[in-house]
């Protein structure tokens, strides 16, 4: 593995393998065991540092720090030195200072990992950066499919809603794609950026034309407030044409699955009978981030698995 | 004080002397005595005429810590320049006489280019009224050229008064294009990589939108037009168009343009951010072919000095822009010269003759001729050096150049028959 987890784009076929796998042992190791904890990391300082507020990004990664033995730091933007105006250079070089061995980073601002991952000698893992990427959501989904389905390999995934503004969608394309699924992309145009022509997807605007072959449908979160924008008309509308609900959920094959990053909007991407049915990977989704967090941090500051 | 520059290229021609007394051209030819002159030793050297750039950024009044009227003076002189526009978007801004005047006066004191300071279109930069655009023009500024830059003029119906208005005082508007509506947030320019990198979008199409209505109210007002920093190749499509109509317009082109593309953005290093964006290679290839045929009829820099602390920051956070005037002569030889797009008369045309013309400066951008102002520049066209940024005269930092080797290199600069440059380093 590289030094940093940056980008899914970044990620080649043979070390996103080597995550999964590595999260499946992870996993078996600490299956029925009283005390959930290696000690893998024990002396290792992981901070967490949050300009965003996403209190399930946060815990999962604390706990996947935790689980491992490391210390955990938490450093929110909020009341710290932050929103005194600090840049983020020097938070970081001050936290390096303190012995931080890794970073994991949620920002606002697409890039920030990079910024600080050429300023500072530790790892860095992105949680998130603007509309960029999240590479441990798409690890965490690809985990859950494999899990589900048994295989990555020509599974049909359709990732539906505002791909513009998720950083979810822009790991998952890549991810996916490098481990040999077929991603189909379904939005409205508007919530489809400029150069998704240059992806390796298919683009679809039409939901119900492509249900029916697909194996994952992952259901994006989209924000009310895109509706003031005039991404589209109103939540009524998009509902009505994106919205996964009952009636196209019948259309899936047998053994689809629908996956949901969270927090989910219930009655607008998906309803609450989608999200509660037994194709649902949604609570596996949360439960896998901490296997595959755990793998990420134990490859990037402790070697490779013997 | 007399000077004999022995063995320079004219326009990269024959070589010859040129002696130069009381700030003028006295005589060209072979074999000048020097009749105790101070002798400049210029074999192997091109000479051109003092360059002029149309758009610069000298940040004084108010960010003196990223530039001054003296330091962007000196980078000047370095980069072969004899006069400079100064951008309004100061602090305060320049839409004032009194702002205007004062800036004239530092780059007097200074003594190493002609600033020559722009004026604001709009009071504040706001775009709501004109600024006195006559007070400018009857200071001892003598403001020609009026901006926004930095803000386009947006609203339609002023920017065809501002138009109509300028052509009282023989001057003109340069617009910054960029339709505000379509680069709400924008970071770079909208296409492949803009989507894959997660930064909003820059679309060419608000920078063309404007350029094509703007073109038609100078050609119904039959007023100047020039237009900032063209970026897109669509731009060039549209200023061809209108130069065929017979529009009034001219348009400059900057070097980073000219040179770097979208594709500096994947570092995520805001060194390259910069407004408008770094386009695609088919846009650089485009804005190249219009500079060499003259629908781009200027280079200017758009030289945007920024303090560390404006660009050590995350992607978003940063300001756009960038240095250019230490490298921009060598920028266009590497990207128009040595491909054989412009010859040196070409390079004399774009960089000093129309500039100054569109900026009416009478005593820039003329002909290397006996009884002309001897404003040139000495420049060794086989040099090639690797730009360190800690090196340069300006007081920032933030040139996109830092690490590339790039051609050739200006040995003297002569601003009125006094060296403002000898041996590549300020006189003062």
């Amino acid at each position: 593995m590289k030094r940093h987890l940056l980008e899914a784009a970044d990620l080649d076929r043979a070390d996103a393998t080597l995550v999964l796998d590595t999260a499946g042992q992870i996993e078996s190791a600490l299956a029925g065991r009283e005390v959930k904890k290696l000690p893998t990391l024990r002396g290792r300082t992981v901070v967490n540092l949050f300009y965003e507020d996403s209190t399930r990004t946060r815990i999962s990664f604390e706990l996947a720090a935790k689980r491992l033995s490391a210390d955990v730091i938490n450093f929110s933007a909020k009341g710290s030195s932050v929103s005194k105006g600090e840049s983020l250079k020097d938070t970081a070089l001050t936290l390096e200072a303190m012995g931080s061995d890794a970073i994991v980073i949620r920002h606002q601002a697409s890039g920030a990992p990079h910024r600080l991952a050429q300023w500072v000698k530790g790892s860095v893992v992105n949680a998130g950066d603007g509309t960029h990427e999240h590479p441990t959501q798409a690890l965490l989904d690809a985990y859950t499919i494999r899990q589900r389905l048994g295989r990555l390999d020509g599974v049909r995934v359709v990732l539906v809603g505002d791909v513009l503004h998720s950083r979810v969608a822009r790991s998952n394309v890549w991810l996916l794609s490098t481990l040999g699924a077929q991603v189909t992309l379904v939005a409205p145009p508007t919530l489809l950026p400029v150069g998704v022509g240059s992806w390796p997807v298919q683009v679809s605007y039409d939901l119900d034309a492509v249900l029916s072959k697909a194996d994952v449908v992952m259901m994006l979160r989209v924000q009310a407030e895109r509706m003031n924008a005039s991404f589209f008309p109103s939540a009524r509308e998009y509902s009505r044409r994106y919205g996964l609900d009952a009636r196209r959920m019948a259309v899936l094959p047998d053994d689809a699955i629908v996956m949901h990053p969270g927090p989910m909007n219930r009655g607008m991407e998906i309803a609450a009978e989608v999200a509660d049915s037994a194709r649902s990977t949604i609570v596996d989704q949360v439960g896998n981030g901490v296997s595959v967090r755990m793998a990420v941090l134990y490859l990037l500051l402790g070697g490779a698995p013997e | 004080m007399s000077l004999l520059i022995t063995n320079a290229r004219p326009y990269g021609e024959d070589a010859v002397d040129i002696r130069i007394e009381d700030g003028r051209i006295a005589a060209i030819g072979p074999g000048l005595e020097a009749d105790g002159a101070q002798v400049v030793d210029a074999a192997g050297l091109v000479a051109l005429p003092g360059l002029v750039d149309l758009h610069t950024h000298l940040r004084e009044p108010g960010r003196e810590d990223a530039e001054t009227v003296e330091t962007g003076s000196r980078a000047a002189a370095l980069g072969g320049f004899t006069a400079v526009h100064a951008m309004a978007n100061t602090d305060p801004v320049a839409d004032t006489a009194g702002v205007v005047e004062q800036v004239w006066r530092l780059g007097q004191e200074a003594g190493l280019v002609d600033v020559v300071p722009v004026g604001a279109v709009t009071v504040g930069l706001r775009g709501e009224r004109l600024a006195e655009l006559g007070a400018m023009a009857d200071s001892a500024a003598r403001v020609r050229v009026f901006s926004d830059d930095g803000h386009c003029v947006a609203d339609p119906a002023l920017m065809r008064r501002a138009l109509e208005y300028v052509k009282a005082l023989d001057g003109v508007v340069a617009q910054h294009a960029e339709e505000p509506r379509l680069t709400v947030g924008a970071q770079m320019n909208e296409g492949d990589r803009s989507a894959r990198l997660g930064l909003v979008g820059w679309p060419a199409a608000a920078e063309e939108a404007v350029i094509a209505r703007d073109v038609l109210l100078a050609g119904h007002v039959g007023a100047r037009l020039h237009v900032c920093h063209v970026s897109t190749a669509g731009s060039v499509d549209i200023l061809r168009w209108a130069k065929s109509r017979g529009v009034q317009v001219t348009a400059e082109v900057t070097p980073h343009h000219l040179l770097l593309t979208d594709e500096c953005a994947e570092t995520y290093d805001p060194v390259f951010k910069v407004n408008p964006p770094l386009r695609s290679d088919a846009d650089v290839q485009a804005l190249r072919a219009g500079l060499a045929d003259g629908t781009i009829d200027a280079v200017a820099t758009d030289h945007a000095p920024h303090a560390v602390e404006d660009k050590e920051s995350e992607w978003a956070s940063a300001r756009p822009g960038m240095l250019g005037l230490e490298q921009a002569l060598s920028i266009v030889v590497q990207t128009m010269v040595e491909p054989g797009l412009l010859d040196w008369r070409g390079v004399a045309d774009r960089m000093s003759v129309r500039p100054a013309a569109i900026g009416r400066l009478d005593g820039h951008g003329r002909p290397l001729a006996v009884g002309e102002p001897a404003s040139l520049l000495l420049l060794d066209p086989t040099h090639r050096a690797t730009v360190d940024p800690a090196a340069l005269a300006s007081r920032s930092r933030n040139s996109p150049y830092a690490g590339r080797e790039l051609p050739g290199r200006v040995v003297a600069t002569f601003l009125r028959g006094t060296a403002t440059v000898l041996d590549g380093k300020a006189q003062k």
